[in-house]
């Protein structure tokens, strides 16, 4: 009896629905983000969402470059410390608030402000922001910072409606995006549909966006295969070849910004005290045993970029004539045995307990064995791994970054000496000078021969290797067209429709 | 009755209570910081050390868990450090999926269970008393994880039959919601299926051997209405509580069939935040699912001591 | 997993009169399950120990140029993502995933059964206590507890079965405080009190022995679920670490290559499965051997 009522409401919403045909896109995405607030989240799978969820003042093209978001013109003045944007009009937040400079204003001072803001070191250099009028905002820095731009282009410049995000954001977050948030259940789904009032949303062609976490990147896969996701990201690269040859299914992949590193303990605390340590040519004997081709074959399928430098290929920053360096059995035995050390020279290895971590651990053990080192494999779980690192309990650890588009945030924070996530304590001034200096200036070529002196110091001290940029894999229906894909791997809805 | 239910619950008082300060103390002695964690990739200083007192975290441990009893005992379980949702809203929006899984489980259980056991105590000694045995024990023994594995590659990736994994919940829509659930329930329900095959087994034989039963047969009644009629409705009596402890087990079960089946329940939610050292959502599930326990034990109870009498007059 | 506390097999009888024991090698050849199941066991113990003599390639040797081949007359269970020998790599895990299961059996027992052996014979407050931090360990559900004590100990074999031994050990503690209680008063007891021997010296010679028949099938069926467990454990990643294989760990690895090598998941689910279900057929047949009611 209860049925009856039940039944015809089913009916007319299915009426109802087949009238309107709303559109509902699925992303299956690797992890359950954290807190929803972008000034004070830190997951690669909460930029995701952000991405449907929250402008920016600018965006990153697939070059690398700048362009325009919810700031349309920008320049630094003469003497690099003014930074005045210009800011498109006619655009409002979720709630109907309108987006003006004392919005920006409000947005940058609570990014750099809020205790618990994560966006404070990357908007350290800025000082003050000024509101010239209502679409003209000055943003002055204590000294030049050519990273600046590339801060206001991530989660740093994304913009918050002020009134609704004055107390709580986490939970409902109201942004100005071209979809806005209806739901989140933790660990399930995060529910979006599209914003009406948005600036160009003739350009997204979705009613409904739903994020959907699902860990396991088979299980992701065999989703989408399925037609029970439309897209998903981070494909696992041993899982490609099946994707590819689904007709249902096409497969994207970019060169990313990510990169693995061995980071050597080379002075904090008692575990520096080993001959990896100590010693450079040991530290660079290890590196040669490594065979970066044969891993990214075994363990990526080739799909990866072998590297020995923090910033990827796309980047003006790379240096090509730093050559990747090819495995040498015997040169690395001859260093050995000039740095006069004891074979087999143990050393622990830190991994994340995760399967690939593991996998190209013991590829790296099993590689430098033949060399004369014996490597003790320590996997450990993300949380007490980043602790034991910093407080210095390794020798050596592997570590992934997310990579930055600016170069600068792959590369300083990690070899400066006083740099947060240094965690073997390597200090070079001479590094650090050249490092501090590129942070201000703005001329690329200068720039560039900076980045490449330091590079040439690295190379020579090693105090960290580099393994491998991972490419951001994303692979969705065949039925979808119009997306192009970014080195961030971050999926930009705009011009993707159904066929 | 009334006196006795009043009196166990007084006394799940104080196992609450060890509960609870045992599952704080474990989390103060587990390696890694959540703070760490949350203070992301750039790790600032300063940002940790705000947390750090935001979640009273630099309290000493004794006063860190007396504050958190406070809250409980107004209902407040704290917020996820991981996503800042009240473990309240995160408990009654969990609850009702992982107890969806263990109800479909446990009718799947019950539905093998039951009449293979029955078949095999009638058919005591036979080819066929020893197969069901057989497959009672294999669900037991066989690892659930895995068999979740084998599944999902049979069903899911090569037929496509059913989604590998996710959920949809039971309002949104019916049919989905089973299609998501068939597969962890029936995994769920195998280890079940097989413990229940054996208790009802024992639980047949015995009745069968009761003088009633042999009287009844005696009068010449027809095999099938003696075990229908009159073994089985015994011999299920100590079933029922059995049932009600075996639901109180499902719960703990569903932690690995969650993990592997992503299903946003109760499981995955504990391991996560294991994982995560989110102590607000650990604390609140342990002493939640404890306190499922309890009262599932006190209801085993309860209808032990309801069908008791009737079982002597029977 | 979900059924070391609610034991599997079957509630528990009543308890064991005092020295009955007589036709218990008769009673166990004739169920042949157990029969089977401990001669099944036997060959998988002998196959773990020669592991270094009988395996065709080292279970840690990588080998690039043969990695994620399906069975062949090569490698008779496939390779693994490294090109390992699936087959060498079984029969050594197999060490890991036995050893586990009985360490972590041991120290449930080791701390379990005197507690139990406490609370039952002298009661009272001690009881109380006792009784009360085991009720509360038990109402936590098993495998959560044995997560949390891993997480707590740092994933590496010997903590996960440290982990599963305390989680495990509960059960012991209340089976032998149950049996105790049961023999409490029996003459032999009485007597011995009343000649004024010390507790120590009646615990141990004449309380323990009697309680053990019904410890050694309950063991006998932990052993299963700590097998499982610790599968469990190593598929979070919380067990056995690389390069060393254990049956759960191989799991571990095996799910991310569903697809691409099924073989890699088989071969140790179908072991672990064999051999807890082995124990279980023991257990079994050892509780009916040892039951003087059957």
């Amino acid at each position: 009896m209860k049925f009856a009522p039940l039944m015809t409401t089913a009916l007319l919403l299915l009426a109802a629905n087949s009238a309107f045909a709303e559109t509902t896109l699925r992303i299956g995405i690797q992890d359950d983000p954290d807190v929803l607030d972008p000034h004070r989240s830190r997951t690669y799978s909460g930029r995701l969402v952000y991405t449907a969820l929250c402008d920016k003042l600018v965006d990153v093209r697939p070059d690398l470059t700048y362009v325009p978001q919810l700031a349309t013109a920008w320049n630094w003045s003469e003497d690099g410390k003014t930074l005045t944007m210009t800011l498109r009009e006619g655009v409002t937040f979720h709630d109907g608030e309108t987006f003006d400079a004392a919005a920006v204003k409000f947005n940058l001072d609570r990014a750099r402000t809020l205790p618990d803001s994560l966006r404070k070191s990357e908007l350290a250099s800025v000082e003050s922001i000024e509101v010239i009028d209502a679409k003209t905002v000055a943003i002055k820095v204590k000294q030049p910072d050519a990273t600046l731009i590339s801060q206001l282009s991530d989660r740093a410049g994304m913009m918050l409606a002020p009134k609704a995000s004055a107390t709580e954001v986490g939970s409902k977050p109201v942004c100005s995006g071209p979809y806005k948030f209806v739901q989140r259940v933790q660990q399930d789904r995060i529910v979006l549909e599209r914003f009406d009032n948005y600036w160009n949303k003739q350009a997204y062609h979705f009613d409904k966006v739903i994020f959907l976490p699902i860990p396991d990147t088979s299980v992701r896969l065999a989703n989408l295969r399925s037609g029970d996701l439309d897209i998903i990201e981070r494909v696992a690269p041993t899982d490609v070849k099946t994707a590819k040859a689904d007709s249902h299914v096409q497969v994207f992949s970019t060169p990313g910004l990510g990169y693995m590193q061995l980071m050597y303990n080379t002075s904090n605390g008692d575990k520096a005290n080993n001959p990896l340590g100590k010693d450079k040519r040991v530290r660079k004997a290890f590196e040669l045993a490594i065979d970066r081709d044969a891993i990214n074959q075994v363990v990526f399928e080739g799909l990866y970029a072998p590297s020995a430098q923090p910033f990827p290929k796309n980047s003006p920053y790379y240096d090509k004539n730093l050559p990747i360096p090819p495995r040498d059995v015997e040169a690395s035995k001859k260093l050995l045995a000039e740095a006069g050390v004891k074979t087999p020279v143990n050393v622990e290895l830190k991994v994340a307990n995760n399967p690939i971590a593991q996998q190209v651990g013991q590829i790296i053990q099993a590689m430098t064995e033949e060399a004369g080192f014996k490597v003790n494999l320590i996997a450990t779980e993300y949380a007490t791994l980043l602790n034991e690192q910093q407080a210095g309990n390794f020798q050596i650890g592997m570590s992934a970054w997310s990579g930055r588009p600016d170069p600068d945030g792959d590369i300083h924070q990690f070899v400066t000496c006083k740099g947060g996530q240094n965690d073997g304590h390597f200090c070079d001034p001479k590094l650090d000078e050249l490092l501090n200096k590129a942070r201000t200036v703005n001329d690329q070529a200068q720039r560039q021969s900076l980045y490449f002196e330091a590079l040439r110091l690295l190379a020579e001290d090693v105090p960290t290797s580099y393994l491998y940029f991972d490419p951001r894999i994303i692979a969705m229906r065949s039925n979808l067209t119009g997306f192009v894909p970014n080195p961030d791997g971050l999926i930009r809805l705009n011009d993707v429709a159904f066929k | 009755m009334l006196t006795f239910i009043l009196r166990r619950l007084l006394s799940a008082i104080p196992t609450l209570i060890l509960v609870s300060l045992f599952v704080f103390t474990l989390q103060k002695l587990l390696p890694g910081d959540p703070v760490q964690a949350m203070a992301g990739e750039e790790r600032d200083p300063a940002v940790m050390e705000y947390l750090r007192e935001k979640y009273r975290l630099n309290d000493p441990v004794p006063l860190q868990y007396v504050h958190w009893v406070g809250n409980v005992l107004q209902g407040d379980f704290g917020t996820s450090l991981r996503t800042e949702q009240p473990v309240t809203t995160l408990l009654a929006s969990k609850l009702p999926v992982t107890i969806e899984l263990a109800v479909l489980a446990l009718i799947i259980a019950l539905v093998i269970g039951i009449p293979t056991g029955v078949i095999s105590a009638v058919r005591k000694g036979t080819a066929t008393d020893y197969a069901a045995n057989v497959f009672a024990l294999s669900g037991i023994s066989i690892p659930h994880f895995w068999l979740g594995i084998v599944l999902i590659m049979i069903f899911a990736v090569k037929l496509q039959w059913l989604p590998a994994s996710g959920f949809v919940p039971l309002g949104e829509d019916v049919g989905q919601n089973l299609k998501t659930l068939i597969l962890p329930a029936f995994v769920l329900g195998a280890g079940l299926s097989g413990v229940l095959m054996r208790h009802t087994r024992s639980a047949m034989l015995e009745v069968l051997r009761a003088d009633y039963v042999r009287t009844a047969r005696a009068k010449g009644l027809f095999p099938r209405t003696v075990i229908l009629k009159h073994a089985l409705r015994n011999a299920l009596m100590p079933i029922v509580t059995l049932t009600t402890l075996l639901f109180g087990e499902l719960l703990g079960g569903a932690v690995l069939t969650e993990q592997v089946f992503s299903i946003p329940g109760f499981g995955k939610m504990i391991v996560d935040a294991v994982f995560n050292r989110d102590y607000a959502v650990v604390q609140g599930v342990v002493l939640c699912v404890a306190i499922g326990f309890l009262l599932l034990n006190l209801l085993a109870d309860v209808l032990y001591r309801l069908i008791n009498p009737r079982l002597r007059t029977a | 997993m979900t059924a070391i506390a609610v034991n599997p097999a079957l509630p528990l009888k009543e308890p064991l009169k005092p020295h009955t024991r007589s036709p218990f090698v008769k009673k166990f050849l004739a169920n042949k399950g157990a029969v089977v199941g401990a001669v099944v066991l036997i060959v998988f113990i002998l196959a773990a120990l020669l592991a270094p003599w009988i395996a065709p390639y080292d279970p840690l040797k990588a080998n690039f140029l043969a990695v994620r081949k399906a069975p062949s007359m090569m490698y008779w269970l496939g390779t693994d993502e490294l090109g390992r020998d699936l087959f060498s790599r079984l029969l050594w895990g197999a060490r890991s995933s036995l050893l586990a299961g009985g360490v972590s059996v041991a120290i449930a027992m080791i701390i379990g059964v005197p507690l139990g052996l406490l609370a039952g014979y002298f009661g009272g407050k001690l009881d109380a206590v006792i009784s009360r931090v085991m009720e509360a360990l038990l109402s936590c559900p098993f495998l959560v507890l044995a997560i949390a004590l891993g997480a707590f100990l740092g994933p590496s074999l010997t903590n996960a079965m440290i982990a599963i031994g305390l989680s495990a050990m509960p059960i012991f503690s209340r089976l032998t405080r149950g049996q105790v209680l049961a023999i409490r008063h029996e003459d032999y007891l009485e007597g011995a009190r009343a000649i004024g021997l010390p507790d120590r010296w009646i615990i141990l010679r004449y309380v323990l022995p009697n309680v053990l028949s019904p410890l050694v099938v309950q063991a006998t069926l932990t052993i299963a679920s700590a097998i499982l467990a610790e599968a469990s454990l190593s598929f979070l990643g919380l067990g056995q670490q690389p390069p060393s294989p254990s049956w759960g760990s191989m799991l571990n690895t095996a799910k991310n290559f569903m697809e691409q090598a099924p073989w890699m998941s088989i071969a140790p689910g179908v072991a672990i499965y064999i051999t807890v279900l082995c124990f279980n057929l023991l257990g079994d047949g050892l509780r009916d051997a040892l039951d003087p009611k059957s």
